[in-house]
């Protein structure tokens, strides 16, 4: 493979964590599209706060499917607020780091957990600021050039 | 001890026969004598040098006079695409034709010539991956100096109708070249009996070591030098000569263009075989280009709701060796060029596999490829948002 990845995202990889769906999710993110390669949609179960539940479906490589799974894992149990400040960084470090040219999909994760935390708030008409932080923001677009 | 590996990404590259090392190893040690020099083991060099050339054209049905040695497959596609251009351009000719389809060695050259002022139609294929003669005979006009299309696609395999299109060429006096690194030993090519003027070969395809390869030039077909330096290859290819690899590639063509017919027959059973059995197991897939005209060796596939690199990284943990023309797969963003000009929409294109099978592939290893494609697209679609 000309694709060199750490054991981490190997591990994620092959045995992603908290794959699947939530039918009753309190929330739903999804970003990417097919035209690029990768798809990300993350499904919370939120209780007073708390992120009780969180699964993902990915379409895309396997660095891709790595993020998908290791984001999932740092804000499983947390309190919305702190899940909110997820950094694609932190990902890409707790992976132990990904090619330069997989980045976008570390972007692309923190993406996906920021839209359904989005999606939360607006299907309980909640304050953006006021739930997620005053700091919150979701970029628009990840860093993939051919997308449009 | 390493696990054994199934290895069918043999379009990307091929192991070193024991022939093609043999062949090579005495110029290292023994005679490495520079083949311009004037003692003994530069002799010998030089000989080796001429009967490798000999060997080599023997291979192809061409003249010995015909066969230069180059570095590699890409340096082939370069010097016979830029040199004749430039040619061309000095008689007032400025207009090239090459297809969409074509290999970045051929399609860069383009580019790179279109930044200098050429103007390049790219032949459109259709949904088979084929081009068709009268397109390249409507194409052409009276500044056109160049036709080059390549004699088979290196991700769908499949084989254009390159003597009907040399002819035409021939016919308007119109230089034609083809990019025949796919191809050679998996097709007959007698080129004295053709009308192709320059086409292109490397070596790593077809077992010699990378870092060699031909440009055969037909005789009476003009063409400049492409490198400044000394006089080897009849002043036409500077560089001291690398005797040991054009050995190596001699030999390996000499036994690539033997009993081709046998050998691609064997392949095709292996590749129906494979495609039989994921026939009816796996849901949603389509083969790229058309099964008739195509290397027998050449699978591609693409299955919908899942990503190639993720395939092939599945496939990998099972010691299985194979290619994708996602985007991912590269360091580019794009997905395949010739998967999107067969009219494949990108994400289709970015679940690509090619597999490439070579004669020493087995019935057992179809088995295995086929059991372990089948439990990962199943898997890698478990977890895809865009299937159902």
């Amino acid at each position: 493979m000309a694709m060199e990845y750490s054991e981490e995202v190997m591990d994620h990889f092959m045995n992603p964590r908290n794959v699947g769906e939530i039918e009753d999710a309190d929330a739903i993110g999804e970003v990417g599209n097919a035209k690029c390669g990768d798809i990300m949609r993350m499904y919370l179960k939120i209780e007073n706060g708390i992120i009780k539940d969180v699964k993902f479906k990915t379409f895309g490589c396997g660095s891709a499917i790595a993020t998908s799974s290791k984001a999932t894992e740092m804000i499983k149990g947390k309190n919305i607020k702190d899940a909110a400040r997820l950094t694609n960084q932190a990902v890409v470090e707790s992976l132990n780091g990904l090619p330069k040219v997989k980045i976008h999909c570390s972007v692309l994760a923190e993406q996906a957990v920021k839209a359904a935390l989005l999606d939360y708030c607006k299907k309980n008409n909640l304050d953006v600021k006021k739930t997620l932080g005053e700091d919150f923001n979701i970029k628009n677009e990840h860093e993939c050039e051919s997308c449009e | 001890m390493p696990e054994k590996i199934i290895y069918v990404d043999n379009a990307a590259t091929t192991k070193v026969s024991k022939a093609c090392l043999d062949a090579m190893l005495p110029f290292f040690e023994d005679n490495y004598g520079n083949p311009s020099s004037i003692y003994k083991i530069a002799h010998t060099a030089k000989f080796a040098l001429e009967k490798a050339r000999e060997k080599a054209a023997k291979a192809l049905g061409a003249e010995k006079e015909e066969i230069f040695f180059t570095s590699c497959g890409t340096e082939s596609n370069n010097w016979a695409i830029k040199s004749c251009a430039f040619l061309g351009k000095e008689k007032g000719k400025t207009h090239l034709i090459t297809s969409n389809i074509e290999h970045h060695s051929v399609l860069n050259s383009f580019k790179s010539l279109e930044k200098q002022g050429f103007n390049v139609t790219y032949l459109p294929v259709n949904s088979d991956g084929l081009i068709d003669k009268n397109q390249v005979e409507k194409a052409i006009t009276e500044k056109t100096s160049l036709v080059s299309i390549m004699y088979a696609n290196n991700e769908i395999g499949t084989i254009q109708p390159i003597e009907k299109i040399a002819k035409i060429c021939k016919e308007k006096n119109i230089t034609f070249h083809t990019d025949a690194v796919q191809a050679v030993g998996h097709i007959d090519i007698s080129l004295n009996k053709g009308n192709i003027n320059l086409l292109s070969i490397s070596g790593h395809k077809i077992h010699a070591p990378k870092g060699v390869g031909i440009l055969y030039i037909k005789k009476g077909t003009k063409i400049k030098s492409f490198l400044d330096g000394g006089g080897q290859e009849k002043m036409l290819r500077a560089g001291t000569e690398n005797v040991a690899f054009a050995n190596a590639i001699a030999t390996a063509l000499e036994i690539a263009t033997k009993n081709i017919e046998e050998k691609e027959k064997k392949v095709k059973i292996l590749r129906d075989m494979l495609l039989q059995k994921i026939e009816g197991k796996i849901e949603k897939f389509r083969v790229n280009g058309t099964l008739k005209e195509r290397l027998s060796s050449n699978l591609n596939l693409s299955f919908e709701g899942i990503e190639g690199e993720s395939l092939l990284l599945l496939l990998d943990s099972k010691n299985i060796c194979a290619s994708s023309g996602s985007a991912c797969t590269s360091n580019s963003l794009d997905p395949s060029h010739v998967l999107l000009a067969i009219g494949l929409k990108p994400e289709l294109a970015h679940g690509s596999l090619r597999i490439s099978l070579s004669e020493e592939n087995t019935k057992e290893e179809i088995d295995k490829i086929a059991e372990v494609l089948v439990y990962s697209v199943n898997r890698l679609r478990e977890m895809s948002p865009i299937w159902n």
